[in-house]
């Protein structure tokens, strides 16, 4: 099965809000190893100006992944995990991730490009608050491999 | 508001080296990026799933890479919050060996600085076994 052209231009529903919790930000902080203390330690955040703990920049993903899994559930996508490469990824804040924050995310299929088997899918997920500004927009490229 | 940046952007020149660190991840820090992230796809944690679709072995998750490359510079700035864009191609996997693990090498330089927006570019070099996997690792900080 190949990937859905007309996937392009898709628009899917926003994902139900994700509350940023502060142990949440320190379990993926270790696994990154951030050892900034304004991710790990609340009053060291409020003592640089922030709500509570800040999130480290690739946090997001935490957030897009319920964006992609809308993606992979489409029935007509034509895309099967085992057959996904993921070829780049980009983050573009507008504001840093706090511990507080409830996220959610919308995600768009900005272009579905063929390169001989393979199909190049950008996948923009853009992730807003709980008053709808604009927090980050994670991009992702899908390499998709053709058939065997 | 943000904690100072710990560095003058007036003071950097492109081509400026500004931190360099080196990882060694072992298959027990995979398994705690796949709980933290989410990310529980079999070939980070599997040998025999990594071999039934033609990988090498047990591969880093792209974005356990992505996600420590850029820590030596939010420890330069000495602010996460600084990181406004982050960007980067996946161009080579990461084998994490059952026993002996694998060596992440990071090197991040000065790319391009804006004295007017108060920002630069940082580029990352991102090496592993005498290779890079990451391509195109740009790192923007905000020094306002």
């Amino acid at each position: 099965m190949a990937v859905n052209p007309e996937l392009t231009g898709r628009t899917f529903p926003p994902t139900a809000p994700y509350l940023v919790g502060r142990e949440k930000i320190r379990e993926f902080s270790r696994a990154v190893f951030a050892t900034n203390p304004i991710n790990l330690d609340a009053a060291a955040a409020q003592a640089a100006g922030y709500a509570d703990v800040v999130a480290p920049p690739t946090f997001a993903v935490v957030i897009q992944e319920g964006t992609l899994s809308q993606l992979l559930a489409e029935p007509d996508s034509g895309i099967e995990l085992t057959r996904v490469v993921h070829g780049s990824q980009q983050f573009s804040y507008s504001r840093p991730i706090v511990a507080g924050d409830e996220l959610t995310a919308q995600l768009s299929i900005d272009s579905v490009k063929t390169l001989g088997a393979n199909a190049m899918v950008t996948a923009v997920s853009t992730i807003t608050d709980a008053t709808g500004a604009h927090v980050v927009t994670a991009t992702s490229m899908l390499v998709v491999g053709g058939d065997n | 508001m943000a904690a100072s940046p710990a560095h003058a952007l007036a003071s950097l020149t492109v081509g400026d080296e500004i931190a360099t660190a080196s990882y060694h991840l072992d298959r027990g820090n995979l398994v705690r990026y796949a709980g933290a992230s989410g990310d529980f796809n079999a070939i980070h944690y599997r040998d025999d799933i990594a071999a039934e679709v033609g990988l090498p072995g047990v591969l880093a998750h792209g974005m356990l890479t992505m996600g420590l490359s850029v820590q030596p510079v939010v420890d330069w700035i000495g602010d996460p919050g600084r990181v406004f864009d982050y960007q980067v191609k996946f161009t080579r996997p990461v084998v994490v060996d059952p026993k002996t693990g694998a060596q992440v090498s990071v090197s991040a330089k000065v790319g391009a600085i804006d004295l007017e927006a108060q920002t630069a570019r940082v580029d990352l070099t991102v090496t592993y076994d005498e290779a890079t996997v990451l391509g195109k690792a740009q790192v923007q900080l905000s020094f306002s």
